[in-house]
């Protein structure tokens, strides 16, 4: 069913009688070519792939819970391709085209808004920092501006300019950085993939992975076994279970990262803003509520809950930045559990075992990364070749320190990123 | 959160600092192969459940060995880094 | 309307505020909500999505309707609670949402449209084209969205955040909660009784039943009495606890002065960390409603905020009152409102076998299915048993569907509550969160005696877990009515049902969101937003619940729920972050010299927590390059002071001091001599660079380290980890010292001369060669004397005891002036360094390694340290790695810029051209040419080799060579002296 104004409009009129469920809800079938593990963002989108740019389409996506149940519908909807690293940058830079052809390539309004993201800085050391992330930026053809002081305040005038601990030097302006509406990222690509004949079984928890002879042949679940001749590992919060079942040990640590959203105001934030002194950063989503985030909670995890200390270091950080934002009420705050890896980038790539393929470690950069993961998981699932956006994300990397991506600085401790 | 410092009682999580699985403590031979010190750097257990790390109190600048669930947080116990080798 | 002889409010104290400009006349004890019903007001706001008329629904922090903006100036609050709102006389209340009027509001034209905006409609239009959701779709929907607004001003940032500890932290103070409390404290415990009201008693202050034989207010007040004479309780009122952390952690908001006329002392709001060794929730339950047709208009009401209104407030929200309700206990309004002389205008149960004796038209088995009345409520069409069709006129319609237990803190840590049939509710799950017992209606217990029961129960359960004995207690006599409801959640007629009031979710919209399978309850709730306005479902969630799992097929508890998260009430950004605005936000560090700075006109800059001098200023200096270059040039030429106190200094003592910091570091320290400094780096175990230093070796177990500013705290962490955790073995004692000394560095060929006129006895080169130690006596106060250089030059660094500080500083400032020099700040020790090709933070990044550095040789081979065998990685040692270089434009004139990109001569500057980037730039006053440092690929082999730098950002694009890393005094003679 093609979604479109005018047919929104004779539903209007008719009550909303003719509406079609967005996917199905099939028996798994005892085979497919491709079985994907987590129905998250990236699974779900890895599986449009296969099926829109490979036509692989006998291809099951096994979710324990409910579709887009994991960061993706937990997360600060932050699109972006700020990343300097080589190997990050053309990743998240293609990751940012394919966010802006999304609607018209899903038929689903995910409400990708660029509205423009700034980083602010507050000594001249960072301001050379972020001056070599812009030129990273524009060396890989994506936009920057080096805004000053003055050219801050222009776009941010509410900030703390007059007394702040840590005075804006200036800020790193990506115009094309915003936000989207991330449970409609998963029902677009579940929604696309469904219609293209993907079988999205939720309620299906994996429970072993069956290798023969070096080779992948299927997955055991709670819904009976399932033989595939491939099978894509991409859980991201769960990763080392999933993988331990293969007999892997992954270079990952999960970790709670909270967010906060405040009840809805009218519109007094139009951009993303990022402050990295108070690691905090901060949008308006179109409901109105401030959205809201910072760092993680520092301690291993998977309790999707956060702790005060964490919260109120996020507040105050808000309360350092901007004052005006004061009287916003916080509505509710949530944990996401992240793959920390030992570089803070991501892994997509196959495994010792014949036919299975990891995708993890994502850290915080999952979100905007899920249509170009998706992409490019597929290229790999279907190819067996790395994606040329993701020959970087090898997970020997750490092994032989070849191609480590380190944006933050912090080293091989996984919750330093 | 809060967590029981071997030295100086029970005390909040913001007194603290989070190093990482306990393993940090068992440093392999400098002439061990790359794959053990791959292990050792990089790639952990990181179970769903209980879970040995290392934490730092700066306040006594004392480090400790935790026992904690990861699941639900809950600490059985924690131990100073000479109790933790014995 | 006011009712006479009724309500717990102070007659003789009227207050009077203004609603939307509007005067209100009020008494104290009233909340805007019911001052205004009192005032005939029923309409107090619109509804998110289709601008509806809303009434106030509940009489608590549950309201989704009556959410005003209270105050003005930048203390503004919008979407506050009317019904939670103490009047206060000058109170300036103000309706929200609505353009141009509250009463006419123009945006009401969605309601119009409302049969194309069913749920998750925006997810299937707006897509084209492309560029017009950003320009067109977004900012519309962005103006219309939203509910009040902020003042746009900073906030003044009056709040205040505390902690408190106690044994027992007992949560709400209804029946329930007051006779935990007393139970805990006459064992002893120590008791925080808190409760979200202004006054403890809970329901009890809504209800007209008797406890122990006085009325439950009276009783409640003596309660009150009773728990305020014991030293070891205290009594927390208008706190409502937000939130349940690990081990006993609880937030909690206490409104401090938002009950009064602002502009005394007291903080707005106070955020509490409450740590408890146990917890007792008493939180009571909430009343829910049912949905039936035009559920929504201003006027229908929970039937027990009814009762609230009347018994607390002595309001009626209308003349003509009708109850509808599915539960014996909706019955008790009727009586009430009929006692108090109210018209009861119908008593509409649900049940066909329902009874009832009051005098009033009672009509069992009936629904309300249709209500009439634009802005407030004029009547309600029932359908009765056999489908013969009824229309009663009546202004308020006092609704009960049941009561759900307040479990929300039972789930935030992450428990799910479980369904109870015989009540149709959900009660918190057992052990839920560790240390906290449910009691009471938030446990599923809807009698006022079972409550008090079960407060001591669980007391008596806290007290054991505490390790106390319970004293007996006497339970007073009270109310034992059994609840008995048969569960009805909607009404079957045409027309619009409404769940979620203020978001505009109906029935249909749970319909659809099944019909196209969005069956899972999170994906329900996210799909038509039940459940995600303020006040994030507390009314209708079980509701809509149920609705899909009829839809669905299912039963309740297969439906499953959505997780209550923290806060349980909305808590301000300024509450939970008080005290950090402005300076508040983190610790400001001085050295000894900042008054000095400050007063000799330098700019202070933020370094870490600490705050350094920039420049000095001389008259006639309009720039900072002009100071700069004149400190650089007198460092060069004669000789300048600066303070590094900020530098971390650890002290190592120990018999075993020399082996560890072997260990610690690349180069080897067991064989330097005492009275000795060396250079120190210091990698991280995965054989990146950490950090660098110097460190003296004081004694024959005795060193001191010098770390950077930025990593005095993570290596003196990474030390003791060490210590502890990886070479037991070794005898060594580390001890943070940085505060303790103060540290200055006299630096200039005139070096030597300025110590000399303040030290008891000279120093020559001969006692104090390049890169020694020994200690001093300034003016008979013990120092230390270091020497070592930062600048290329003859340096010096002098350390004293902290108190004496102040005063060096000032002897060091005029001895150097003296002799031709001066103080120098921040940008000229950077030219110093860049000129001498060291480095900093700028280039230790944490992304290079030794090598990468040029310090590969400083790896010792004969022993183990930390990061070794991780440096060794083949991608660590890699010739094809970015290393560091020195870099001059091939026209000196050109300023370089840090963070710009350097790519071979001619080649486009893309990323896959990329050969490297500048770190640290400067202006070399000296050499009379801009300079850099930076990292090329294969660097040390292409000294001399022309290369592009670009730098989009600052539009630059020019030439520059490679060089080696020092530009001056390559020879280091000078220094060496």
């Amino acid at each position: 069913m093609r979604y479109s104004g005018l047919k929104v409009l004779w539903e209007g009129l008719r009550g909303q009688s003719g509406w079609a469920p967005v996917w199905r809800d099939p028996e798994p079938k005892d085979e497919y070519d491709v079985v994907i593990i987590g129905g998250g963002g990236h699974g779900l989108s890895t599986a449009y792939y296969l099926a829109r740019n490979h036509g692989i389409t006998n291809v099951a996506v096994l979710e324990k819970g409910y579709l887009g149940g994991g960061n993706v519908g937990r997360n600060t909807t932050i699109v972006r391709a700020n990343y300097f690293l080589p190997g990050n940058s053309e990743f998240y830079s293609h990751s940012l085209k394919l966010w802006e052809g999304l609607e018209a390539d899903l038929n689903y309004n995910v409400m990708h808004s660029q509205r423009g993201l700034i980083n602010l800085f507050h000594s001249d050391g960072q301001r050379d920092a972020f001056a070599r992330r812009g030129n990273a930026m524009i060396n890989q053809g994506d936009d920057a501006v080096l805004l000053d002081r003055e050219g801050v305040r222009s776009y941010l005038p509410y900030l703390d300019f007059d007394n702040p601990r840590f005075p804006v030097y200036g800020g790193l302006y990506h115009p094309r950085g915003g936000t989207a509406r991330h449970d409609a990222v998963a029902w677009g690509y579940a929604r696309g993939a469904d219609s293209r004949g993907v079988d999205l079984i939720q309620q299906c928890e994996v429970t072993g992975i069956d290798v023969e002879a070096g080779r992948v042949t299927g997955v055991q679940t709670t819904r009976g076994a399932i033989r595939a001749k491939k099978v894509a590992m991409i859980v991201a919060g769960r990763s080392s279970q999933v993988a331990a079942m293969a007999g892997m040990r992954l270079p990952i640590e999960s970790h709670v990262l909270q967010a906060f959203v405040t009840e809805g105001l009218k519109p007094c934030i139009d951009h993303v803003i990022s402050f990295g002194m108070g690691h905090f950063y901060i949008s308006q989503s179109d409901k109105g509520g401030l959205v809201f985030g910072g760092d993680i909670d520092f301690y291993a995890s998977y309790a999707q809950r956060g702790n005060l200390p964490m919260k109120e270091h996020v507040m105050e950080a808000g309360m350092a930045l901007m004052p005006m934002i004061g009287q916003a009420r916080v509505l509710r705050s949530w944990g996401g559990i992240m793959d920390m890896s030992p570089d803070g980038s991501p892994i997509i790539d196959r495994t010792h075992i014949d036919g299975l393929f990891l995708n993890c470690g994502w850290c915080y950069g999952g979100f905007k990364a899920v249509p170009g993961s998706g992409y490019a998981t597929a290229h790999l699932v279907a190819t067996g070749q790395p994606h040329e956006t993701v020959v970087g994300f090898r997970l020997d990397r750490f092994a032989t320190g070849v191609g480590l991506m380190d944006e933050e600085g912090t080293g091989s401790q996984h919750n330093l990123h | 959160m809060r967590l029981t410092c071997p030295h100086c009682g029970d005390r909040d999580l913001r007194e603290f600092t989070y190093k990482g699985d306990a393993l940090a403590l068992s440093r392999p031979d400098p002439a061990a192969d790359s794959k053990i010190w791959d292990d050792y750097l990089h790639n952990r257990d990181n179970p769903a459940g209980v879970t040995r790390e290392l934490w730092y109190h700066a306040p006594c600048g004392g480090w400790m060995v935790a026992e904690r669930d990861t699941t639900n947080h809950v600490t059985t116990r924690t131990l100073t880094l000479a109790e933790a080798r014995s | 309307m006011r009712v006479a002889g009724k309500g717990l409010i102070d007659r003789n104290t009227p207050v009077r505020f203004t609603f939307d400009g509007q005067p209100v006349d009020a008494f104290a004890g009233d909340t805007v909500a019911s001052a205004l019903l009192a005032n005939d007001t029923r309409l107090m706001g619109r509804s998110f999505k289709y601008h509806r008329p809303r009434g106030v629904v509940t009489a608590g922090s549950d309201e989704p309707n009556a959410l005003i903006s209270v105050g003005g100036g930048t203390e503004a609050q919008p979407n506050t609670r009317a019904t939670c709102q103490e009047v206060y006389p000058g109170l300036i209340a103000r309706s929200q949402n609505r353009w141009p009027s509250l009463k006419y509001d123009a945006m009401a034209v969605n309601d119009l449209v409302s049969p194309f905006l069913a749920a998750g409609f925006y997810y299937k239009t707006f897509m084209w084209p492309r560029t017009f959701w950003e320009g067109l779709y977004e900012p519309i929907i962005r103006r219309a969205a939203g509910l009040g607004a902020l003042s746009g001003a900073p906030d003044p940032d009056r709040s205040e955040k505390a902690y408190a500890h106690c044994d027992l932290l007992v949560i709400g103070a209804g029946p329930a909660g007051l006779i935990a409390a007393l139970a805990a404290a006459e064992a002893g415990a120590d008791v925080i009784l808190a409760t979200e009201e202004t006054r403890v008693g809970g329901r009890l202050l809504s209800e007209t039943e008797s406890v122990g034989g006085v009325a439950g207010s009276d009783w409640a007040d003596q309660m009150a009495a009773k728990l305020s004479a014991f030293p070891n309780l205290r009594i927390m009122t208008r706190t409502t606890v937000t939130g349940v952390y690990d081990t006993g952690t609880f937030g909690a908001l206490e409104r401090v002065a938002q009950h009064v006329t602002p502009g005394g002392d007291a903080p707005p709001t106070c955020f509490w960390r409450i740590v408890a060794k146990q917890a007792v929730l008493a939180a009571g339950a909430l009343e829910r409603s049912m949905a039936f047709p035009m559920n929504d208009r201003p006027g229908v009401m929970s039937a027990a905020a009814a009762r609230t209104y009347l018994n607390r407030y002595g309001v009626s929200a209308g003349q003509k009152v009708a109850v509808f309700a599915n539960n014996d206990d909706a019955h008790r309004t009727a009586a009430d409102l009929a006692a108090a002389g109210v018209k009861v205008a119908a008593l509409i149960d649900t049940r066909e076998d329902a009874t009832s004796e009051g005098d009033w038209p009672f009509y069992p088995g009936a629904e309300v299915i249709e209500t009439q009345g634009r802005r407030g409520l004029e009547g309600v069409t029932i359908r009765k048993p056999g489908g013969k069709i009824l229309r009663i006129g009546a202004e308020v319609l006092a609704v009960s569907g049941g009561w759900n237990p307040a479990v929300h803190l039972t789930c935030h840590m992450n428990g799910r509550p479980v369904w109870r049939e015989d009540i149709a509710a959900f009660v918190p799950a057992e052990g839920a969160v560790p240390g906290l017992i449910p009691c009471g209606a938030a446990n599923g217990v809807f009698t006022t005696a079972g409550c008090l029961t079960d407060g001591v129960r669980a007391a008596r359960e806290a007290l054991e877990a505490l390790g106390r004995t319970a004293k007996p207690v006497d339970i007073p006599e009270a109310d034992e009515t059994a609840y008995a409801l048969t569960p009805k959640w909607a009404v079957e007629a045409p027309g619009r049902a409404w769940l979620d009031l203020q978001n505009d979710v109906t029935t249909k919209d749970i319909g659809l969101a099944a019909k196209e399978n969005f069956r899972s309850v999170e994906h329900m709730k996210r799909y038509t937003t039940q459940g995600m306005a303020t006040d994030q479902g507390k009314g209708s969630n079980v509701t809509a619940l149920a609705l899909l799992a009829d839809a669905t097929g299912r039963t309740i508890p297969e439906t499953g729920t959505t997780t209550f998260r923290p806060p349980y009430v909305p808590v301000a950004i300024s509450s939970m972050g008080a005290g950090h605005s402005h300076k508040g936000f983190a610790p400001e560090r001085f050295t000894t010299s900042h008054a000095a700075s400050v007063k000799a006109g330098a700019p202070m800059i933020e370094a870490g927590l600490w705050y350094r001098p920039s420049y000095f200023p001389e008259p006639g200096e309009t720039t900072w390059r002009e100071a700069c270059d004149r400190e650089v040039g007198m460092v060069r030429t004669a000789v300048g002071v600066s303070d590094v106190s900020t530098l971390g200094k650890i002290d190592i003592q120990g018999p075993d001091a020399a082996a560890f910091l072997d260990f610690v570091y690349t180069g080897t320290f067991s064989t330097l001599k005492e009275g000795r400094v060396r250079y120190g780096l210091m990698l991280r175990e995965d054989g990146h660079v950490m950090d660098d230093g110097t460190t003296a070796r004081l004694g024959l177990e005795h060193y001191l380290m010098t770390t950077t500013t930025a990593a005095a705290g993570p290596v003196m962490a990474h030390l003791e980890f060490v210590a502890q955790g990886l070479r037991p073995d070794l005898n060594v004692r580390l001890t943070s010292v940085t505060e303790q000394w103060a540290q200055f560095t006299v630096a200039g060929p005139k070096a030597r001369d300025v110590l000399n006129t303040l030290l008891d006895e000279d120093v020559t080169d001969e006692v104090m060669p390049f890169m020694s130690c020994r200690t001093v006596t300034v003016s008979g106060v013990p120092g230390r004397l270091y020497r070592i250089s930062f600048s290329g030059e003859r340096g010096y660094e002098l350390a004293v005891p902290a108190r004496f500080g102040t005063s060096l500083w000032r002897l060091l400032v005029a001895q150097a002036e003296s002799f031709g020099g001066g103080p120098y700040g921040m940008e000229a020790l950077n030219v110093l360094r860049i000129e001498k090709g060291f480095i900093t933070h700028a280039e230790i990044h944490g992304r290079v390694t030794a090598f990468d550095i040029g310090m590969q040789g400083m790896m010792s081979s004969k022993k183990d340290f930390i990061g070794k065998a991780a440096a060794a990685r083949p991608g660590l040692i890699d010739p094809e790695r970015e290393r560091l270089v020195g870099l001059k434009p091939k026209d000196p004139t050109q300023e370089l810029t840090a963070g710009g990109f350097l790519f071979n001569a001619g080649a486009d500057p893309v990323r896959v051209n990329a050969q490297g980037y500048t770190t640290s730039v400067c202006w070399s006053p000296t050499l009379d040419s801009a300079l850099g440092l930076g990292f090329v690929k294969r660097g040390p082999e292409r000294w001399g080799e022309e290369m592009r730098f670009v730098d989009h950002l600052r539009g630059k694009d020019f030439a520059v060579e490679v060089t080696d890393t020092v530009a001056f005094d390559e020879t280091g003679g000078r220094m060496r002296g």
